[in-house]
């Protein structure tokens, strides 16, 4: 997923934001499969771009064996209800001039389902889901807090039964004591409906919480993807090794004891990521090879890719 | 070590049209020298009114300081900063208690170069002449680690990253080598790798330069490996103060419990349930009457209802507001 730079009068094409470069992975049927990386490193755009809300520049999604980049716009419509995205900021994903009632059902009303009646009683039955009281179908988003904000847009994706669901960091915006109820809420859903879910976040401690397998971005690619058990047991990658470790852990004994690798610098522009491994102006374990050439991302046993050249490439 | 802050009774409001805003309600705390208190609560708990009150930074109106005492210093030096007159308290502002804020895009100012925002501060407090408060500026951002720091001076804010901006900050914070430095979120905004980077360089400086620090921060994980000694607010009040350890180990209030419950933890088991607060924090305008945490506590009782319970010792160094002990109840009422 490449994005242009366009300059001048002409708007020529000056060079392009390289925010997702190349990135291969499955999802499995009714796993969650958590997304996590630094701001900007990609991770909401390859959500987007899986669901087409962005058009890849090359690359396959394939959705039950149906290649969605090759879809027309209405086969795509259709597909999406399939498909579903939940928002990071419950403040702006929500139209302040609709009702609550008018939010969950407009995915109803767009596809065509039921009649007008049927569609008021499943937005009764979301809102209850998603634990809302259904009393509150006609009052506006500004009239809700944070964490039932993000509810509401859970009901609103829940409303096609859909089977997959984008979720792009939809906890970051809530306080502690609300992150935890709608952590809680989405694995519910997940065990009631059978769903899958990709769940881009940052924060890798709540990322291991709720998914089966974890996904790690860097700077448009991803570095390692691994079990979440074994990523956190035997992370592999230098970049999961410095972020494993800059997570601090609620417990002062275990903190006085923990070694910290302290990451220096920054991460460099994805308009000019660096050659050979994008990793390789901030790793502790550098080599000459890293600076030339990109390691390739490959199976080291088990389902643990990774891509670095510490690990043997034949 | 000896006493360098002591906070009595403070106690801040805001006068709005939809009514009385009770932000802060009553707070009693105590800082020494060269310790790092944290504190600790969610969006709205009052946390960032009480510190920005220390430094009598609240909006006025809205907001007043409406009652309670903040003593800084130590001995001959020791002054209430409520009662000091304005010209006075700029003397200690940026001076004796320096600030860090939780934005790094939107506490520097856009257009003047880094080199005069902290320069300023060092003119303005120490009496440098320019040239030595350059040169001061420059020693500055190199202890922060930034690296050239001496061709970096004529730089703007926009060509620095969100961690070198935190970095100015705090350099901009220890320019006038504070005895307090208030830490208002200040990792927040920035990436893991990046807030670990900054903790790290906060603690070195802390060890190095012996200043004191109050770390506002909603994150029991950051605290966890910063602070000596950790406050719990919540709806503008104290319910728990307690030594770093004592917190984690042996939690008191029902509403601490919930938040470590709460938190998803990097070494956790597979399939662990996170142990939600139910519910919403109490309006401000409209506090009850009992506890604050009534509606959403599992372990309250009748008389919570009615009476707010005092912030009481109940072991050295650890403090809890709450009438039931949570080591012996059963939960009351579960959710």
């Amino acid at each position: 997923m490449w994005f242009p730079i366009n300059r001048g009068l002409l708007q020529r094409r000056v060079g392009d934001v390289k925010a997702v470069d190349g990135i291969s992975f499955d999802i499995i049927k009714g796993e969650t499969l958590g997304l996590v990386g630094e701001s900007g490193c990609g991770k909401s755009t390859t959500g987007r771009a899986i669901l087409q809300l962005y058009k890849p520049t090359d690359g396959e999604v394939i959705y039950n064996g149906t290649d969605l980049t090759k879809l027309k716009s209405d086969e795509m419509r259709a597909m999406r209800r399939e498909m579903q995205m939940i928002f990071q900021d419950p403040y702006a994903s929500l139209n302040p001039r609709m009702t609550v009632g008018n939010i969950v059902g407009e995915p109803l009303e767009v596809h065509n389902i039921g009649t007008k009646a049927e569609r008021l009683e499943r937005v009764r039955e979301l809102l209850a889901v998603v634990g809302l009281n259904p009393y509150f179908i006609n009052r506006y988003p500004h009239e809700f807090s944070g964490g039932q904000r993000q509810r509401i847009g859970v009901a609103r994706a829940l409303a096609v039964n859909p089977s997959f669901i984008v979720c792009d960091e939809p906890i970051s915006a809530l306080d502690v004591s609300i992150q935890a109820q709608v952590i809680n809420l989405l694995e519910d859903l997940q065990d009631q409906l059978g769903l899958t879910y990709l769940f881009i976040a940052h924060d890798l401690s709540v990322v291991r919480h709720i998914s089966d397998r974890i996904a790690v971005m860097y700077l448009g690619k991803i570095m390692e993807l691994a079990d979440r058990e074994e990523l956190y047991r035997n992370p592999m990658h230098p970049y999961t090794q410095a972020l494993l470790s800059a997570v601090p852990i609620p417990d002062p004994v275990i903190e006085e004891k923990r070694q910290r690798i302290i990451l220096e610098g920054d991460v460099p522009s994805p308009v000019n990521p660096p050659l050979g491994c994008n990793f390789s102006t901030r790793c502790p374990k550098v080599m000459d090879v890293c600076h030339d050439r990109e390691p390739a991302f490959r199976d080291y046993g088990e389902g643990h890719f990774v891509a670095c050249w510490l690990y043997p490439q034949e | 070590m000896s006493r360098l802050l002591e906070v009595k009774g403070l106690e801040t409001r805001f006068f709005t049209q939809d009514g009385v805003v009770h932000a802060v309600n009553g707070i009693s705390y105590t800082v020494d020298e060269g310790e790092t208190l944290a504190i600790v609560g969610e969006s709205g708990c009052g946390k960032s009114v009480s510190v920005m009150s220390l430094l009598r930074l609240i909006p006025q109106p809205p907001g007043k300081i409406t009652g309670g005492e903040v003593w800084f210093g130590a001995g001959e030096a020791r002054k209430n900063l409520i009662t000091m007159p304005d010209e006075e308290m700029r003397q200690v502002r940026g001076n004796r208690i320096a600030m860090i804020f939780q934005d790094p895009m939107t506490s520097l100012n856009p257009v003047l170069t880094i080199g005069y925002q902290i320069s300023e501060a060092l003119m303005l407090h120490m009496g440098m002449n320019k040239e030595a408060a350059r040169q001061r500026t420059a020693e500055l951002l190199e202890l922060v680690g930034i690296p050239h720091a001496a061709d970096r001076l004529d730089d703007y804010p926009h060509q620095f990253s969100g961690g070198m901006r935190q970095r100015v900050m705090i350099a901009m914070g220890l320019s006038c080598n504070p005895q307090l430095l208030i830490a208002d979120e200040p990792t927040t905004a920035l990436d893991v790798t990046i807030q670990a980077q900054i903790t790290d360089l906060v603690n070195r400086l802390r060890d190095e330069i012996g200043m004191a620090i109050i770390w506002i921060t909603h994150d029991l994980g950051v605290v966890a490996g910063l602070a000596d000694r950790v406050i719990v607010m919540y709806a503008g009040f104290i319910v728990e103060e307690a030594p770093v350890k004592d917190l984690y180990a042996n939690p008191r209030h029902p509403y601490t419990i919930g938040l470590l419950g709460s938190l998803p933890r990097l070494d956790a088991e597979r399939g662990h349930r996170l142990t939600s607060i139910e519910g919403l924090p109490p309006d401000l305008i409209d506090l009850p009457v009992g506890c604050p945490f009534y509606a959403r506590c599992h372990y309250r009782i009748e008389h919570c209802a009615t009476e707010n319970p005092a912030l009481e010792p109940v072991s050295p160094g650890h403090k809890v507001a709450c009438w039931v002990d949570v080591r012996t109840a059963t939960q009351g009422i579960t959710a």
